[in-house]
């Protein structure tokens, strides 16, 4: 199917120019060379294209080949998606090491999807049905966690003549055929889709759900709603990984699409060992069950990279379409700007801020843009929420990548590398992060909880901001300058960032709070606030306050009281009002 | 070169232009990127060169050795036919090495079948194994707050004038696979050391190979040596020809390989010399853009995989540009590595050796490679309490030198004495001292129990009933 369109004649790493053609078209897919290296057109003139080569280049000549394919870089979607692990263009890892060994090799080609298993196939629609894109034909249990829904492609419409009755099909045999206004055509559960182009919704809607990650200083200060875009900048060792890794792990998607772009190959591979132990709270299945791991390291050719963002915000739109909530994280979306950085270096063009080009920040646009909560084709409702890794050199927020993604994302989870050393983690900055849906998600907050999480959230809030300016007054004079009302003010935050915003992945009970957890917790801290100011102010000491054993009992039942155990905060409770009213009797 | 490994072979007389290290042949036929090329001068000296782009007809090559003495006319160019390949073999160890590879001091070439591509190829992330053995070196800040597992890469970041030197040779004499506190390594597991110098003086070259060679561990070291008055762009070659044998002996003959660098700093400014030649358009500090990636094909290069019992652990030493941790050769290490150990001039100054400074040190690997089975269970809350508990210090230390210390209150002035002690006792040690895991967790505890028990809240009560209480008791 794919014919010679060209020679090689100029070749700088992965960027390659080849002539004698005209009718290759832009982002066109090409292959390469004797090997058939995948590469991708990225610009024309005249008759001479240029092309990146999503593999090492090494050892090609000019005059090598060049072969046109006529598509453009697509992804494979159907079953089979799930557990599955991919490179940047969505070569699947698994079957590459059994072709060719631990180390990738080059010019493989493999089918991204199995054509050989089976899955069942449960029909829904009948033969004379009129359908459109993205009308659900039938299902699969593509996993014990979830029935994917086999649709019509976006862009075709018709009347079905013919569905499958219930039973085993590849994902290659047709399951319906349909007959559309240029003619009969065979539906099969494999579908292609350019990765470039953004899959179609019926329409857009409001933001007004949070996506729940189980992490207290994200879900409760700074949340990010369903079909969001948030930001993590933090510079290396402030813990972005591990924070996307808890989200991939906790949050309350029903399917989750993890592109670790451009980072370190051991990070893949501890979500490669963990995921499949790991039980998701909610279904009660193995987290990998609902988890598509997409993989270009560090190490792994430079255009694959770039590539890499694409392939699996188009896998993670295709689940959407299917009426699930979808979480996308990419780690790190610096190393995918590099990436066209570098390619845009060895084209010569002009660079734009710190040798980025100038089109960095309409990339991003299109990036981000493709987040949302949607009405689907087929009237569901959908969303994918997009989490990008930033990492800025010298961790250095001013910096182009950061500075461009600030525009697009309403969400910003500022990790700072002074709570990192401290080995306070999470290390989101509570004074540089903001979300900007905290009013979409109160009215939701409210009928789950049952109580005004925005106020409170206000109130704890105004705690850590007047501790932070109370925190300068005491570098330069000490604590005992003040007055013992500041004084609690400082105590009070100190169990709150302790007690509360810190949060140890690596702890059993600690790694994940529900909401009920992270508002109760809440709620205590901010009731013993309220109870000893009262007594403060009728004279007793800070230091008194400080010695009450309940303080740690505050500070420790993050990590005592599990999830189903939250009567166990009662106790708490109980202890704060006994030890209060012992000392507003020796106050009065 | 092994001739047999000459596979096209078609030569070239007369370049088009010379410029640094770059030539621009014209008129070779069918020239591969990144092919290797012999270069010899009218005096028939040779030299080696990599091909860097090419086009029709044109080919820009660099010459490792640099350009002195080559004419337009007068030079002869050699292609090879292929990327530059190494002759790997165990018997390699033991023996020194140029930057390029080759024997030093007129010693034989290795006698192999076994000729490996010095660019390596990326390791399937589904084909890695996830370390979780640390190996112990003996040094307190180490094993007990940034441990080093087997299969990281673990950089020390350094600058002029401190003793990363002498830390480096500590860690590989000392170093040995991890067993349970209390327990003898099962299997007397030595490490197989790969060290390159990038640009280094004589005198670091002859200090690691004195020390080497102290500790009787010479008969298991291979050295490849890129000197200070080396050509620099040979340096470009020196990791990857050290790698190659590490990977050799790591994945082909299961052997634990340990593998140091000296200087990354040295080497990425090869490799920005190379760059600002060609014309690339720079990034930061005039660096190429490609930085990050070209690191990664070094640093990346290490691991375990299921196919073999072997291992290659990665410590890259770079010196930090006016100990800057925020220039671009750190700051893309640290983005690459899987934490850092970073030492202080302040430190330094005070004595203490190694001079560790704990804060901004991190093992991301760490926290799967401690605790019970592999260390101790109490291993992982005590560093964090210890961590925690330092960080505070910090700030009383600030405190204290606005409003003295005699204004601090009770317990801060605890935490500075715990501060003075924990510098002088746990971090600092002699460069000989070789502590055990247990050693290293006991003094942790005494160090911790001179706070009161309510400032620990990273420790569990557990924790403080069996190795707080007593140790409190003590002081």
């Amino acid at each position: 199917m794919s014919q010679q369109v060209g020679t090689v004649t100029w070749i700088n790493g992965p960027v390659v120019r080849a002539h004698g053609s005209r009718r290759v078209s832009m982002l066109e897919l090409v292959e390469v060379g004797e090997e058939h290296l995948v590469g991708e057109v990225i610009g024309l003139e005249s008759d001479v294209s240029t092309i990146q080569v999503y593999e090492e280049t090494s050892g090609m000549h000019p005059g090598a080949p060049v072969f046109g394919t006529g598509m453009s870089l697509s992804v494979e979607l159907g079953p089979g998606l799930l557990r599955g692990i991919f490179d940047g263009v969505q070569r699947p890892l698994p079957a590459m090491e059994r072709h060719s060994g631990s180390f990738i090799g080059r010019g493989m080609h493999m089918s991204p999807l199995p054509r050989t298993d089976k899955w069942d196939f449960t029909p829904v629609l009948k033969a004379g049905d009129k359908v459109s894109g993205g009308a659900i034909v039938g299902t699969v249990a593509e996993t014990p966690a979830l029935e994917h829904r086999v649709m019509i492609p976006p862009d075709d419409r018709g009347t079905l003549t013919w569905v499958a009755p219930a039973g085993q099909y590849t994902i290659v045999e047709p399951i319906a055929r349909l007959r559309t206004a240029t003619g009969e055509q065979d539906v099969a559960m494999l579908q292609r889709w350019p990765v470039r182009r953004p899959r179609p919704y019926r329409a857009r809607a409001g933001q007004n759900m949070p996506l729940i990650t189980g992490q207290r200083v994200l879900d409760t200060f700074f949340p990010l709603a369903k079909g969001g875009s948030a930001a993590i900048p933090g510079g290396f060792g402030a813990g972005k990984t591990v924070m996307q890794h808890s989200i991939a792990k906790w949050s309350d998607a029903q399917v989750v699409v993890y592109i670790g772009c451009g980072e370190r190959g051991n990070e893949m591979t501890e979500v490669l060992q963990e995921f499949p132990h790991l039980v998701d709270p909610r279904s009660g299945r193995p987290l990998m069950e609902r988890t598509v791991l997409i993989a270009n390291t560090s190490n792994m050719p430079v255009a694959a990279r770039e590539a890499s963002i694409y392939t699996g915000i188009t896998m993670a739109e295709y689940y959407r379409d299917m009426g699930y909530h979808v979480a996308l994280m990419a780690d790190s979306t610096s190393r995918w700007a590099e990436a066209l950085r570098e390619i845009s270096g060895r084209l010569e063009e002009m660079p734009a801020e710190e040798g980025y080009p100038a089109y960095l920040a309409a990339r991003l646009a299109e990036f981000y843009e493709r987040a949302g909560f949607v009405e689907t084709l087929n009237g569901q409702p959908g969303s994918v929420s997009v989490i990008g890794a930033v990492s800025p050199p010298g961790g250095d927020f001013s910096e182009p990548v950061t500075q461009h993604t600030k525009r697009f994302i309403r969400c910003f989870w500022a990790l700072d590398k002074a709570l990192a050393s401290a080995r306070h983690f999470p290390s989101v900055n509570w004074l540089d992060s903001y979300s900007e849906y905290l009013e979409d998600v109160a009215d939701w907050w409210r009928k789950q909880v049952g109580q005004d999480w925005y106020a409170m959230r206000s109130v704890a809030m105004e705690l850590l901001t007047e501790e932070s300016r109370l925190a300068q007054i005491v570098k330069l004079v000490g604590p005992d300058a003040l007055p013992d009302e500041q004084r609690l003010i400082l105590e009070t935050a100190r169990i709150l960032r302790e007690g509360f915003l810190q949060q140890s992945a690596m702890d059993d009970i600690d790694a994940y709070s529900t909401i009920q957890k992270q508002i109760r917790m809440l709620g205590l801290i901010l009731h013993f606030h309220t109870r000893a100011q009262h007594i403060i102010k009728r004279g007793a000491l800070i230091t008194v306050i400080h010695e009450l054993s309940v303080v740690n009992d505050l500070i420790r039942m993050k990590a005592l009281i599990a999830n189903d155990q939250l009567d166990k905060m009662d106790e708490i409770r109980r202890r704060i009002d006994e030890q209060m009213d012992q000392l507003e009797s020796e106050y009065r | 070169m092994s001739e047999a490994l000459v596979l096209g072979g078609q030569e070239v007389i007369g370049v088009s232009r010379v410029e640094g290290p770059i030539i621009v042949v014209e008129g070779a036929g069918s020239v591969g990127y990144d092919e290797m090329v012999e270069v010899l001068d009218s005096q028939g000296r040779l030299r080696m060169g990599r091909v860097l782009e090419v086009g029709e007809n044109m080919s820009v090559v660099e010459v490792f050795s640099g350009t002195t003495g080559l004419s337009i006319d007068g030079t002869r160019v050699r292609f090879l036919g292929g990327p530059m390949h190494l002759p790997v073999a165990e018997e390699m160890l033991g023996s020194v090495f140029d930057g390029m590879g080759r024997p030093l001091d007129g010693g034989p070439q290795p006698l192999t079948e076994h000729y490996a591509d010095i660019n390596g190829q990326p390791i399937n992330p589904t084909a890695r194994v996830y370390p979780r053995d640390y190996i112990q070196t003996g040094i307190s800040a180490i094993d007990g707050m940034n441990t080093l597992v087997m299969g990281q890469k673990l950089p020390i970041f350094s600058g002029a004038g401190i003793p990363h030197d002498q830390l480096a040779a500590q860690i590989v004499r000392q170093a040995t696979l991890g067993a349970p506190a209390g327990e003898q390594p099962s299997e007397t597991a030595q490490f197989a050391i790969v060290f390159a110098a990038m640009g280094v003086k004589h005198d670091v070259a002859d200090f690691f190979r004195n020390s080497f060679a102290e500790s009787g561990a010479l008969t298991r070291v291979a050295m490849f040596l890129n000197l200070a008055d080396d050509p620099p762009v040979e340096r470009l070659v020196t990791p990857r020809a050290a790698l190659t044998l590490a990977e050799y002996l790591a994945f082909q003959r299961e052997m634990h390989v340990l593998v140091v660098f000296t200087d990354m700093t040295n080497y990425c400014e090869a490799l920005r010399q190379i760059s600002n030649i060609r014309g690339e358009v720079p990034s930061r500090k005039g660096y190429p853009g490609y930085l990050y990636s070209d690191l990664a094909s070094l640093y990346e290069r290490t691991g375990r995989i299921r196919t073999s019992n072997g291992s290659i652990t990665q410590i890259p030493i770079l010196t930090m540009p006016n100990d800057d941790i925020t220039h671009p050769v750190p700051d893309l290490t640290g983005y690459i590595t899987e934490g850092q150990i970073v030492l202080g001039r302040q430190m330094t100054q005070q004595g203490i050796y190694p001079p560790i400074t704990v804060l901004p040190s991190l093992s991301r690997l760490m926290k799967d490679g401690i605790g019970k089975g592999h260390t101790r269970a109490d291993h992982s809350h005590l560093a964090a309490q210890l961590y925690a508990s330092y960080a505070h210090v910090q700030d009383v230390r600030s405190l204290a030198s606005v409003i003295g210390e005699e204004e601090l209150s009770t317990v801060d002035q605890q935490y500075l004495q715990f501060g003075r002690v924990f510098e002088q006792q746990y971090i600092h040690q002699g460069p000989t001292e070789n502590r055990s895991i247990e050693v290293t967790l006991d003094i942790g505890w005494r160090l911790i129990s001179m706070l009161p028990q309510d400032e620990l809240t990273r420790v569990s009560p557990d924790e403080i009933k069996q190795y707080y209480e007593a140790a409190h008791a003590a002081h």
